[in-house]
């Protein structure tokens, strides 16, 4: 045991205990898991709720189902209750704050009593009826597929073009080079919101609207991507470039067979990072897409919070659909993300 | 290899035009599916491919924020589907079409007389545009079960928003219910007691919005949210023009008094069951008169559209006596067909109560003050609403005093007149 | 799966070559990054360059058409109604004063956003570089919000804000009494700074990060021979090496705080009121969300958000180069 918790509580580099400055560092991590998983847990835990139990307050952590008890005489089971005696009786109708209820020993007596003396039965059930809800709304797989054909095909488009710009950002050196570079990166400044509206009619000109090309093909050019690629190029060494040149080999082929493996840590954030982006969109979606063949779940998501109506147990369950591939992805390339944006990003 | 390839892709495409001329008119619907329509249209619509097998419609239930941003960008942008459901119904006046020469026009003036000016560009034009496939009404919805518990008598037919208040606030006391009232967060909810207050909307035909009747519904309107008998959060917790109603508060039993209208009702027939007994009430009377607004959705023809012929002939279809009485049985709507409403809808299958809902609603319908009406068939409405919506809004927070906001709508309105000419 | 896919881009790549190679012959070695730049210049120039070019176009002209030939020429008309104001620091007396309004909500958000991102975006950072079991774990927890949508983070906030929600639960259960958390402009607008820090602080802490290992071991072991206080030691060492790392957190988070649109829209829509309307939602509405849309207006103040930003920008440059030579 003392073993166990000696190497808990042992530091890397030193030998010896743990300074007090260490346990407020890992009080304060500790805080931190709590903070980043918990609200997310907590949605996951609540989109398993029924709809009673979605409103009730105040919640509890895990989902809660209430029992019924069949009463003959009545079509469908009724939702049992225990009153003060300790009878165990099916709820007919409520009306107020008077349940009406049946005695299944007694079925053809209905008594009345107040709702604040009975205590409903009830037991932990995890609830899939905000999943097939929200699967009955909408053609969730058609989503999810398109959702993802937008996103890999983006990704990959993203990938070339950008390296492509950053590799002759990076490794030649030409007239008006500082120039390109400037003016990519002044993009940056520019939020996709505020050029809504020429940027819409830009696509529909050029009869992207109602596609999938018309999310994909306009955010194939990235500032962020253009410039992390070039930092990570920079690092690598032009010799190598030379020595192929020597071997007579083209340029393409020293893109393609040189700078790309190279440059493998910083094209995995990318895609990460342009994974992210296009599984997110929604405003452009929104705009673009009309066609129900087309719809994005981050659209179906949106489309929950409707005008009308807010159903959370839908859009929860909707939410938790959105969330879990780009957990997946956290969950495998945890390790990779990390040091991978911490290895281009601060350069 | 790459000859080969790109053969056999030239011999599919060819294919694909070649069955896609043969084959059939696909005409586009949008439709905002949380309005409950698109489903029963679906079927209306499936018996109309029926008849005519080389129509395809495709119906995209769409969120209600394309129907209302993206598709007016879209259709400026000489895109957009064929056909749409839509609220906003005078403002996109110069993209629809015209189905005079498609349909038997007196049928239409006979039947849908009033709403037809609802989708004209104004006065002068004469053209038949869009169908009202559903006519509400706004009004208030009482939780009656809170009013038996507390033993408050329901206040009369004549009785005053203020004696509404004053009833709502006793109930409310009295069952620890969470809040007296609640009103719709939109200008659209907010004009029928205003005119009722006495305000003319319009001058010598020319749009005002704010006098003296309006000003006075907003003084008390705000002061009521400040003083709680309005649930703050309804109009207060949000900005913009964005909507909000006040549904998941009454259908739990923590509001007495909801201001809302007749597309409420298969949603508390859902929502509600049995938990409780709702009543719809008169709309509340103010010193000039006792009136809620109309309003509804209506289906147009969008003028770029490939088949003119065939999405006149579809609107028309629906138009048609039968399918019109089908769709608003099933949708429990008030009708706005004048032969449909005059032989009446059963509703079937509906519980007593949402029948006796939807009978008070159409009986509402026929009440409505002329002022309503108008308000309702001018064009740039919407405007008028959002400004209404955005400027009591922020008196209500505290941004703005009451007088400044009044007077910021004013501002506002010019500045959109200008704007939409 | 090797076997197919590798022999597709192999030939692929192989006929790209070809076009290349004799580009090449034509153009020269070093022109040749011309054609490589090509695909990315193409995708600019259509989707960014141009449209803001339109920009321009509609920031001078008026009416409510979308195509540049139905909207007629007003001249600075739309930046002067902006921009008319009786003084710049009270939004009730300009023409236009929800735009302003959003200007100052942005300003105030900008500032304290950032100095929180930056503040706690550091501390975790540095607490990350000492020696802590699992490290790599508790640095992956704090990126893990940074890939979650916009509108999943706002809703995930409004669930657990909301009056029946978790937060009130647990005030209840202290005795205390329940908060409408989105209905005070102060609380609305402090959870919308709190939850977009909590959704990006993950990616500049994995940057500060980064800039901390760079700082090599050796600097601190001197110091530490030299008896300095760790205090001493942060700021005359680790602040100095850091800088240029926290310049491009600092320049970042500016940029991406005035541009704070999709999330807090989701999650409180601009209100209660006015008060968490931020510029961008302000432009999205006068030119998109509103009606009638005013595509001119929209489009000048969005060039005046694009001069604010490139002047904020150049000035923390400028003064970082000053920092420098001092």
């Amino acid at each position: 045991m003392s073993r166990i918790i000696g190497f808990l509580t042992r530091t890397r580099g030193r030998k010896g205990r743990l300074h007090w400055t260490d346990w407020l560092c890992y009080a304060y991590l500790g805080l931190a898991v709590l903070m980043m998983f918990g609200p997310v847990i907590w949605l996951v835990l609540s989109s398993f709720k029924t709809s009673a139990d979605l409103e009730r307050f105040p919640p509890r952590l895990l989902p809660y189902a209430q029992d019924v008890v069949t009463v003959a005489g009545q079509a469908a089971p009724l939702p049992a209750y225990r009153d003060a005696e300790g009878r165990v009786l099916g709820l007919v109708r409520r009306i107020g704050l008077v349940g009406q209820l049946i005695d299944p020993e007694k079925p053809a007596e209905i008594v009345k009593l107040p709702m604040a003396e009975l205590r409903p039965l009830e037991r932990l059930q995890f609830a899939v009826s905000n999943y097939s809800g929200a699967f009955s709304s909408f053609n969730l797989p058609l989503y999810f597929g398109n959702s993802l054909v937008i996103t890999v095909t983006s990704t990959l488009i993203i990938l070339l073009v950008n390296s492509m710009a950053a590799f002759a950002l990076s490794k030649y050196r030409f007239r008006g080079r500082d120039a390109v570079l400037g003016l990519i990166i002044a993009t940056l400044m520019i939020p996709h919101a505020v050029i809504l509206v020429p940027l819409f009619l830009i696509t529909s000109k050029l009869g992207l609207v109602d596609s999938l090309w018309g999310v994909i093909i306009p955010g194939s050019a990235t500032a962020t991507g253009v410039f992390l690629l070039r930092q990570y190029m920079l690092t690598i060494p032009d010799e190598i470039l030379d020595a192929a040149r020597m071997d007579k080999a083209s340029e393409w082929k020293i893109y393609w067979r040189i700078i790309l493996p190279l440059s493998a840590p910083a094209l995995a954030v990318l895609a990460i990072l342009a994974v992210m982006w296009r599984w997110n969109d929604f405003l452009w979606p929104l705009i673009v897409l009309t066609h129900h063949e087309d719809f994005t779940l981050q659209l179906a998501l949106y489309s929950f919070q409707g005008e009308m109506k807010t159903e959370w147990g839908k859009l929860l369950a909707t939410t938790v659909f959105i969330l879990t591939p780009m957990a997946v992805v956290f969950m495998f390339l945890q390790k990779y993300i990390a040091t991978g944006i911490a290895s281009t990003g601060g350069k | 290899m790459i000859r080969k390839f790109s053969m056999a892709l030239a011999v599919m495409l060819g294919a694909c035009a070649l069955t896609g001329a043969a084959k059939a008119q696909e005409v586009r619907l949008m439709c905002s599916f949380d309005l409950e329509t698109c489903d029963v249209m679906r079927s209306l619509l499936k018996k109309y491919e029926d008849k005519h097998p080389d129509v395809h419609i495709i119906a995209d239930g769409v969120p209600y924020a394309a129907v209302m941003e993206s598709l007016p960008a879209q259709l400026d942008s000489g895109n957009g589907p064929d056909m749409a459901v839509i609220t906003d119904l005078g403002s996109m006046n110069r993209f629809y079409l015209d189905l005079t020469p498609y349909v038997d026009a007196k049928y239409w003036q006979d039947n849908f007389g009033p709403y037809l000016t609802w989708y004209r560009n104004g006065p002068a034009d004469k053209g038949i545009y869009g169908l009202q496939m559903i006519l509400t009404v706004t009004g208030p919805i009482i939780n009656r079960t809170l009013f038996d518990q507390a033993n408050v008598a329901l206040p009369g037919r004549d009785a005053t928003m203020d004696d509404w208040a004053a009833a709502a606030r006793k109930v409310a006391a009295a069952t620890g219910a969470l809040y007296p009232m609640a009103l719709d967060r939109s200008g659209h909810r907010f004009a029928g007691p205003a005119i009722s207050h006495g305000a003319k909307i319009f001058a010598e035909s020319k749009p005002i919005l704010v006098d003296e009747g309006f000003s006075t519904f907003a003084r008390k309107f705000v002061e009521w949210n400040q003083d709680g008998t309005m649930a703050r959060q309804v109009w207060g917790g949000k900005g913009g023009n964005a909507f909000q109603d006040a549904i998941p508060e009454f259908v739990n039993g923590q509001l007495v008094y909801y201001f809302s209208g007749s597309w409420q009702t298969t949603v508390f027939e859902h929502q509600i069951g049995s938990n409780f007994d709702w009543e719809v009430v008169p709309p509340p009377c103010g010193p000039a008169t006792c009136t809620g607004m109309p309003g509804g959705s209506g289906l147009v023809g969008f003028k770029h559209t490939k088949h003119p012929e065939t999405v006149a002939s579809i609107i028309n279809f629906l138009a048609q006596d039968d399918n019109y009485a089908e769709f608003i049985d099933r949708t429990r709507n008030v009708p706005a067909h004048a032969g449909v409403a005059a032989k009446g809808v059963d509703y079937k299958g509906s519980d007593p109560q949402v029948q006796k809902a939807l009978k008070v609603w159409t009986e509402e319908a026929r009440s409505l003050s002329p002022i309503a009406y108008a308000y309702q068939g001018y064009k740039n409405n919407r405007s008028m609403f959002n400004i209404t919506v955005q400027r009591i809004t922020q008196a209500i927070v505290g941004e703005l005093t009451i007088d400044e906001a009044l007077a910021r709508a004013k501002s506002d309105l010019d500045a959109a007149l200008k704007q939409a000419k | 799966m090797d076997r197919i896919v590798a022999p597709i881009i192999r030939a692929v790549m192989g006929i790209v070559d070809v076009p290349f190679a004799l580009a090449q012959r034509v153009l020269g070695q070093r022109r040749i990054a011309w054609l490589f730049l090509a695909p990315n210049l193409f995708f600019f120039g259509v989707f960014a360059f141009l449209p803001i070019g339109l920009n321009f176009a509609y920031a001078l002209t008026g009416g409510d058409q979308m195509f540049l030939a139905g909207r007629p020429y007003v001249g600075v008309d739309n930046f002067s109604v902006l921009l008319s104001c009786r003084s710049y620091f009270d939004p009730n007396s300009c023409e236009y004063d929800l735009f302003w309004r959003s200007v100052w909500n942005t300003l105030v958000f900008v500032m304290l956003q950032v100095g929180f991102m930056v503040a706690i975006s550091l501390l975790t950072a540095i607490i990350l570089n000492r020696d802590l079991v699992a490290r790599g774990f508790f640095r992956a927890v704090f990126f893990f919000p940074v890939l979650l949508s916009p509108v999943v983070v706002a809703l995930i906030w409004k669930w657990i804000l909301q009056r029946h929600g978790v937060l009130n639960a647990v005030f209840v259960a202290l005795g205390i009494a329940p908060v409408d958390w989105l209905l005070s402009a102060n609380l609305a607008f402090g959870w919308s700074i709190f939850i977009s820090v909590w959704a990006h602080m993950g990616f500049y802490t994995l940057i500060l990060l980064a800039g901390l290992q760079a700082i090599p071991r050796d600097v601190y072991e001197a110091a530490q021979l030299d008896r300095a206080s760790r205090f001493r030691i942060f700021r005359r060492i680790t602040l100095p090496l850091l800088a240029p790392t926290l310049l491009v957190v600092l320049v970042l988070s500016l940029i991406k705080g005035v541009q704070t649109f999709d999330e807090i829209f989701a999650f409180t829509g601009g209100g209660p009121g006015s008060a968490t309307t931020f510029i961008v939602q302000s432009i999205y509405h006068i030119g998109f969300a509103g009606t009638p849309r005013n595509h001119g207006l929209a489009a000048a103040a969005s060039l005046i958000l694009a001069l604010v930003l490139v002047v904020l920008t150049t000035l923390q440059f400028w003064a970082n180069k000053g920092h420098r030579h001092e």
